[in-house]
This record gives C-alpha cells, sequence and structure tokens, in this order.
C-alpha cells in the first residue's frame, strides 16, 4: 500500500522533471509530430502495397505511433536513467529508505503514460487531418499490443543503460541503435518499397515486430487482429532486456 | 581496503560521539571517501567491524536508511525541480520528514524556494544538498567534502549551515581537505593520510600538541640560522641577551609556531613516507578497517 503511494509520489515529480526537460518534450512528444506531418504531407495520395493497399497517411499513422512508444519508453528510459546515474542522483536516491523498485516504477510509469498520450496525439492528428479512422472496435487488441510493447521496449531501455558509459554517449548510442532500425522496419519508408532482405534483416530485431503488431491491431486486416506471433518475439526480446537489466543495472556513476 | 593490490585504507579506528561534529581529514587520494562509503553502506569491506547506529551499514535496510543523511561527494539533483520541489521528492520517502520551509530556512534558501535547481549557483547547489540530506531528520549526517572548489564566501555561508547543524543535535562526519575546515566546524578531527591515521584529537589539541616546536630564524654572517626550541622565551633571551652584549643586531630575527595548516602538511608529509606505495588518486574497492560511530 505504502509502496504503490510511494510510486506515485516519485511519478509525480518525474512527469513534472519530463516536462520541463526541452530535450525530452522535443524528441519524445514534438519530433513524431513533425515526422508524422512531413511524411503524410509527402505520400498523401499514395497507396502503401501491403495487406491489398493501404493510404499512405493511414499506414503512417500506426508507424508513427510505433515510433513514439519506442521513443517513449527506451529511449526515454535510457536518456533519463544514464543521466541520473552519472549525476549520483540514482547513488543518492539508494542512500534514502526509498525502495529501488518503486524508483524505477515512477520512471517506467512515466514512460507509458507519456506512450499512451501520443498514441492519443498522433490518433487524433490523423483523423482530424487525413480522415485517418480511430478503430475503436479495436481498442482491446491496441491496448494488449500497447502493455507488451510498452513492458518490453521499458525493459530494453533500462537493459541498455549497462551499455552507455557516460551521459554524452548516451543520445549516440540510443540513436546509432533505434534509427538504421526505423528506416528499415518500414517505420519511415513504407515497407513495400524495401527489398525482402531488408525486411529479412529488420525482422531479428523487435521494432519491425512491433510495428508488425501494432499494425494489425490498428488497421485490421479482418478476423484476428493480435498478432500473437509478433507479440511473442517483442516479449522475448523484452525479457531478455529484464534479465539484463537485472543483472547489469547499475546505481552508482560509472564515469568517476 | 584493497584496490587492485593496494589497501586503500587500514587499521582504522574511528569512533564518533552522538552530537558531535567530527571532521575526518586528509589530502586527495588519502582514503576519505572510501572509509565513509564504507560507513554509509555503499561499500563492502574487505576486514574489520564496523558499526553506524548499531548496525553494520552492510547489512542495514529501510529502519537505518530512515535515522541516516547523505551527502555525496559529487551529485547533481534534477536539474528542472524547483528547490521546494526537491526537498518534498526527497520528503516523501521518509516517514517522519522535518518540514520543508524550515529546511529552506535552514540551509539559507529563503529566497530561492521556487527557483529550478540549474538556476542555483554551485554554492546554493550545495546547500540544497544539504537540505534534501536533512529533510528525512536524520540523526547522523554524511557529509564528503562539501565545499571543494567553493569561492570563500560561499564556504563561510556554507559553514554557518553545518555549525546550525549542531545546534540541532545532528551527529555530523564530516570529510575535507581543508584544515581551516575542520578546525572552524568540528569538535574533533581525526587526520589521514595514505589510508592511515596521522594523528587525533580536539582541533585545539592537535595545535597544542605540534606547536611545542618554536622556530627562531635570524641571520648571522650572511647565513641563516634556524633554531627549534620547546622552551622559546628562554632561548630567545639568551640570544638576545648575547646580542644585546656584543652591541648587535640579531638580522632578521623571526619567531614562528606552525599554523595548523603546516602541522597537517607535515603528518600528512610524514604519513606518505612511511607508505612508499601509497594508494592512487581515488581508491575504491573493499576495505579492512575497524570503525565505530555510535
Amino acid at each position: 500500500m505504502r509502496g504503490l503511494a510511494l510510486v506515485g509520489h516519485q511519478f509525480r515529480y518525474d512527469q513534472k522533471a519530463f516536462w520541463r526537460n526541452p530535450a525530452s518534450v522535443f524528441f519524445t512528444v514534438m519530433f513524431p509530430v513533425i515526422v508524422f506531418l512531413i511524411l503524410a504531407v509527402v505520400f498523401n495520395g499514395h497507396t502503401v502495397h501491403v495487406r491489398g493497399g493501404v493510404e499512405a497517411t493511414t499506414y503512417y499513422v500506426p508507424a508513427i505511433m510505433t515510433l513514439s512508444i519506442i521513443s517513449a519508453t527506451m529511449q526515454t528510459l535510457a536518456m533519463t536513467l544514464v543521466i541520473a546515474r552519472e549525476d549520483g542522483r540514482l547513488k543518492r536516491t539508494r542512500g534514502t529508505p526509498l525502495p529501488p523498485w518503486v524508483f524505477i516504477a515512477g520512471r517506467v510509469g512515466n514512460s507509458i503514460v507519456v506512450a499512451v498520450m501520443m498514441m492519443v496525439l498522433l490518433a487524433a492528428i490523423g483523423a482530424a487531418l487525413y480522415g485517418v479512422a480511430v478503430p475503436w472496435g479495436q481498442l482491446p487488441a491496441i491496448l494488449l499490443t500497447l502493455v507488451v510493447g510498452a513492458a518490453s521496449f521499458c525493459c530494453l531501455g533500462i537493459a541498455i543503460t549497462a551499455a552507455i558509459p557516460s551521459q554524452d554517449a548516451a543520445a549516440a548510442i540510443v540513436n546509432a541503435l533505434l534509427l538504421p532500425l526505423y528506416f528499415l522496419s518500414g517505420i519511415f519508408i513504407p515497407e513495400d518499397e524495401l527489398p525482402s532482405g531488408v525486411i529479412s534483416f529488420a525482422d531479428v530485431f523487435p521494432i519491425r515486430h512491433f510495428f508488425d503488431a501494432f499494425f494489425d491491431a490498428y488497421v485490421p486486416a479482418g478476423g484476428s487482429s493480435v498478432s500473437w506471433d509478433n507479440l511473442a518475439v517483442v516479449a522475448i526480446w523484452g525479457v531478455a532486456g529484464l534479465l539484463i537489466a537485472v543483472r547489469y543495472f547499475r546505481w552508482t556513476p560509472r564515469a568517476s | 581496503m584493497a584496490y587492485g593490490d593496494n589497501e586503500a585504507v587500514r587499521g582504522i579506528d574511528l569512533e564518533v560521539e552522538r552530537g558531535e561534529v567530527f571532521a575526518f581529514l586528509g589530502p586527495n587520494g588519502a582514503g576519505k571517501t572510501t572509509t565513509v562509503e564504507i560507513l554509509e553502506g555503499y561499500r563492502k569491506r574487505t576486514g574489520g567491524e564496523v558499526s553506524v547506529l548499531g548496525e553494520d551499514p552492510e547489512r542495514a535496510g529501510r529502519e537505518w536508511r530512515e535515522r541516516i543523511g547523505i551527502v555525496l561527494q559529487s551529485s547533481r539533483l534534477d536539474p528542472y525541480l524547483t528547490v521546494r520541489e526537491s526537498l518534498a521528492l526527497y520528503a516523501g520517502y521518509f516517514r517522519a520528514p522535518r518540514p520543508i520551509d524550515e529546511v529552506i530556512e535552514l540551509v539559507g534558501l529563503g529566497g530561492k524556494a521556487e527557483e529550478r535547481a540549474r538556476r542555483l549557483s554551485g554554492g546554493q547547489q550545495r546547500r540544497l544538498d544539504v537540505g534534501v540530506a536533512l529533510v528525512g531528520d536524520p540523526e547522523l549526517l554524511f557529509l564528503d567534502e562539501p565545499t571543494t572548489g567553493f569561492d570563500p564566501s560561499a564556504r563561510r555561508q556554507f559553514w554557518e549551515v553545518i555549525a546550525g547543524l549542531r545546534d540541532l543535535g545532528k551527529t555530523v562526519f564530516l570529510t575535507t581537505h581543508y584544515m581551516d575546515e575542520a578546525q572552524r566546524l568540528a569538535d574533533r578531527v581525526t587526520i589521514i593520510a595514505a589510508g592511515r591515521i596521522a594523528a587525533r584529537g580536539t582541533p585545539a589539541d592537535l595545535g597544542e600538541r605540534e606547536r611545542a616546536a618554536t622556530t627562531i630564524r635570524y641571520r648571522a654572517e650572511g647565513r641563516e640560522v634556524v633554531l627549534e626550541t620547546a622552551t622559546p622565551v628562554r632561548t630567545l633571551h639568551e640570544l638576545t641577551g648575547e646580542a644585546l652584549a656584543r652591541g648587535e643586531e640579531l638580522e632578521g630575527l623571526e619567531v614562528t609556531r606552525p599554523s595548523l595548516e603546516d602541522i597537517y602538511l607535515e603528518l600528512t608529509a610524514e604519513a606518505a613516507e612511511e607508505l612508499p606505495e601509497s594508494p592512487a588518486a581515488e581508491p575504491s574497492e573493499a576495505p579492512e578497517p575497524s570503525e565505530a560511530a555510535k
């Protein structure tokens, strides 16, 4: 009971710090919106030849939602945890009675709330500007996909901090991993333009599978809209991340 | 405690009394941070016994953490939270925190309560650090080199905050490499050098014992004469008496007693010589000390 109240307490201040930090607001909130608008303007009227043909604007709504969810979870957690670690804030927190899991739960909560907000924001923009239907009937499938994806990418974000030696390296390492995979996974370039070799390469990593699952939930091709096999791959990556995080996450600065 | 093949500190025996300001003084790399991190429960030791507030910090849990406050040697609070918010965030971690307005006054940040941490000066950020360590109303406060890099006026302001803590009855464990800081703030001082204890006592004791030796300098026939004496009045009387009898001046006559700074430098230099393989700049890893803080 006290644990949950503490998570709420930690979450409140994480939210304040998130919205006041220009870097997190730009990269997590503004950047996906800008990318969506650019892609929608450029490819408006085009048809993407997947699943019998989908409007480009319809294609990019779940694509950029995928990007936003990964950005709010994996990227935000990796960046803010490394900065807090190197600033000595994590070590300092360990010196208080706060249980460590509460601290992490507050941060994860912050990420998930931002991910949900971004989903709502992008759905609203897609619907208002380009008439992309909001698939209300798909809500259970969308939420399930979101929960599995957000949880997995949170674990991966915490795990990756173990490979980041300093604050300066954080943005470089995270972007070097994510940006190419966004391109190769059909997030920016529609997947009918990508050679099949590229797709099968991207298929090794969780971004492609999460996008596939999210696309199936958001733009159902009839029948089952929960893409269990894709979600399973995402979840396996998430569990691997969790194991690495539990084993290698550190609370003390590396660079001192 | 070993760092590679080097032990960072060894045979350290400390006792800190409740309610006192205890200064742990030594040059950089002497093993101060290693020792204080063992006491704070951040580091494991390779040997020895440690008891802080009646518990072994390695095994102490949340109850123990309710009773201590820590200011790390280098750490930054969230730059986007205000003074008041940072204090409220940490206050929430403790069962019986001290009122936030009271803490703000205590660390002299009255006019800065709504300022974000990133807009505070270095000295103000450090005082906020102390505020955050105080907000849980701990019995024992660790301050690891709190004023390094301060300008003189910021240090003076900071000292006032620490003096205020003594008035509150807090026990303060202060590490520093500034002799004047220890002298000004501490009830008792222990000097560590090269991982060993070089001297201990009250600031006055440390001064008295070593000040026994007074140095007298003058020039005679173009050469400098230096005398060390434990009885300066007698020696000086003889010297000046002889000079008067000869009808001469003692050129460049100077009578000095070592400052605490001199004593400190001498003590730490001696300790470093005794241990030719002195540990490297920032020792870490596990220890072999025996310490006690009541």
